[in-house]
């Protein structure tokens, strides 16, 4: 059971990193959830193994299954599911500004990146008029 | 004594319920916010005052013992990171009270910022690996409300990629929790202390990278940081002061956490910290140069200088410990003081544009005063605060004989001068460049309410007071570095405490 379930785990973070890569925001929306979904069956196998509902007379404590990572995994999953919630909102307003779910480049990134563009034209131009001159000086 | 380890987690989350509760009146928010976070301060000094005394401080969370509750645990280290964050916590209120901008306009300002205070002060408190992965959480989803107050198009746009990476990262934090419960069978560290020396080699190598990995990204640390320059420029003024002077370095508290307590000496990675606390520091100070906007490079520049953190750590020796604990305590205190400047100065000259503006050592001295001292600081200029890091750290290196690394840390330096130099030049120096700056300058709205000036000089002399106290501040570090090299003291009292 454990191995299928590790399995299922590294099937989900595979297919969710794939998506993650991409450059649609829907598509990383979903890459990030399913990656959320790989660790929570992670952390759910992480325990001892399978046993009976851990409550207190219902049987031998024995056989008890580990409450504890259930319980961890719960709480993960709380947490994935409000900030997921949060991400879809934030995702739904860039998609009213935008019009798009296109991620867009840093706007301050291609402003260095222009200004790079600049210097090497005018170095450039300095050069081409250097050798121009030379070129005249030369009987 | 020891129910006060509670404390600055438990009411800035009932101060939120209330400003939740008053979110029509605005005052009543305020008052509510600002007695939350005093308290936290006032709570914060008497907990240091009794962990320096005396012997760390453990709470176990509802009674029940070690393997089954949650442990809060105060040492030195967790005890000086809650006094200098809940200062800031204030100061940056006062800040974002005076500047009238998101925090009068949106009811959610008050409680996500409370929320976020409790997530901070939880991180440093918790004994607990599980818990602090919620502690995190709840630092970062407050992050992301106030990161995009407003919904504005860049901000919707930055707030896309940090919660996306934050998303990631926790996700990370979860299978490494995963996998050390299935290797230990526990999430207490003290616990971990023990078991984890027991696991073979290879694993607990894996465990202590995987680890660097996750917290790494929190911190800003090479080649992570890529998120952090990006985001942090567009929130509103006062939080970035906040994110840049706290949410970085709770990154940095966990990895030094992690790394001295969980992992004994032989798997700790000194060598591989190092190389990447040297291309931190380098990349980002070259970042910092490039960049025209004052809060972008500001924002480059703290990655940088989180390499020097982690340098102190790297050496695992008493003295680069020190140094490091000593330099983020400076750090948080002086980046928060830059940032709140930036503010000032966007408010008073109407951009932050390098290229733009120009000749605010005339138009507004004050401002100028405020901004060269935290920067003389942090540039390492004897005999502000950061010289006695950046000398204690660079000691430490030479006396482990790690001189590729002090002779990078010394070029980051003079690197840093020089952005700091720039930054002089282009806002304080000369007139402005933009014909609108003169004109906008010239009006009634560039007028600086006196509250933001009142506490930007409040950080400015808690700067200039870790100057004048730096020898005691520094032997606070020695004893934090001490007890950092000895877990087997946190270990014993953890688990022993009957609580």
């Amino acid at each position: 059971m454990s191995v299928l379930l590790a399995f299922a785990a590294a099937f989900l973070f595979a297919s969710g990193t794939y998506l993650l890569l991409q450059r649609r925001l829907s598509r990383i929306l979903i890459g990030v959830g399913l990656i959320g979904h790989g660790s929570n069956i992670m952390l759910l196998i992480s325990g001892t193994g399978s046993g009976i509902a851990p409550i207190i007379g219902t049987g031998d404590p024995a056989d008890f299954s580990d409450p504890l990572p259930h319980a961890l995994a719960l709480t993960s999953i709380v947490i994935t599911f409000g900030v997921t919630a949060f991400l879809l909102a934030l995702a739904y307003r860039s998609w009213r500004i935008t019009h798009d779910d296109v991620v867009e480049d840093d706007v301050e990134d291609r402003y260095i990146a222009r200004r790079r563009d600049r210097d090497q034209m005018i170095v450039e131009e300095e050069l081409a008029e250097r050798e121009q001159a030379r070129d005249e000086d030369r009987p | 004594m020891n129910a006060l380890v509670a404390v600055p987690v438990i009411v800035p989350l009932i101060g939120t319920s209330l400003t939740v509760l008053t979110a029509p009146w605005r005052w009543a928010q305020r008052v509510v916010s600002l007695l939350a976070l005093s308290i936290n301060v006032v709570v914060s000094i008497v907990l240091l005052m009794s962990v320096d005394d005396d012997e760390m401080l453990v709470m176990q969370a509802g009674g029940w013992k070690v393997p089954l509750g949650i442990s809060l645990v105060v040492d030195r280290l967790s005890a000086v990171m809650l006094v200098v964050s809940s200062l800031m916590l204030v100061s940056v209120l006062v800040y974002a009270i005076g500047q009238g901008a998101e925090e009068s306009r949106y009811a959610g300002f008050n409680p996500a910022y409370l929320v976020l205070s409790a997530g901070v002060s939880a991180s440093f408190v918790t004994g607990d690996l599980f818990n602090l992965f919620v502690a995190f959480e709840m630092m970062l989803v407050a992050s992301y409300v106030l990161l995009t107050l407003g919904g504005r198009p860049g901000q919707v746009r930055s707030g896309m990629s940090y919660v996306v990476i934050s998303l990631v990262a926790s996700t990370f934090f979860i299978t490494a929790l995963a996998l050390i419960y299935s290797a230990t069978g526990t999430v207490n560290m003290a616990e971990l202390s023990q078991r984890i020396p027991e696991l073979s080699d290879g694993v607990r190598t894996g465990f202590s990278l995987l680890f660097i990995l996750v917290f790494g990204i929190k911190a800003g640390l090479f080649p992570l940081f890529f998120w952090l320059p990006d985001s942090y420029p567009t929130a509103p003024g006062a939080i970035t002061a906040v994110f840049a002077g706290l949410l970085t370095k709770v990154g940095v508290y966990a990895i030094i956490r992690s790394q001295t307590l969980l992992f004994p000496p032989d798997s700790q990675q000194g060598a591989f910290l190092l190389v990447l606390a040297g291309f931190t520091m380098v990349v980002g100070v070259l970042g910092a140069i490039a960049q025209d906007d004052l809060r972008r490079m500001l924002s480059f520049h703290i990655i940088s200088h989180i390499g020097y953190m982690i340098f102190g750590l790297a050496l695992f020796s008493l003295a680069g410990v020190a140094g490091a604990v000593f330099y983020v305590v400076h750090h948080i205190v002086v980046k928060t003081a830059l940032f709140l400047v930036a503010g000032l100065v966007e408010r008073r000259a109407g951009s932050d544009r390098l290229s733009r503006v120009g000749g605010l050592v005339r138009s507004a001295p004050v401002i100028a005063v405020l901004f060269a001292l935290p920067a003389l600081s942090i540039v390492g200029i004897p005999p502000f605060s950061g010289f006695v890091g950046k000398f204690a750290l660079v000691g430490a290196g030479i006396e482990s004989d790690e001189w590729a690394m002090v002779a990078v840390s010394l070029l980051v330096s003079a690197l840093t001068m020089y952005v700091m130099v720039r930054i002089w030049a282009g806002v304080f120096w000369g007139e402005p460049e933009d014909p609108a700056i003169t004109a906008w300058m010239a009006s009634d709205d560039s007028r600086v309410p006196h509250l933001m000036t009142a506490s930007t000089t409040a950080v400015v002399a808690m700067s200039v007071a870790l100057m004048v106290f730096a020898g005691p501040v520094y032997g606070y570090a020695q004893r934090t570095a001490e007890d950092l090299l000895a877990p087997d003291r946190y270990v014993d009292i953890v688990i022993g405490d009957e609580g």
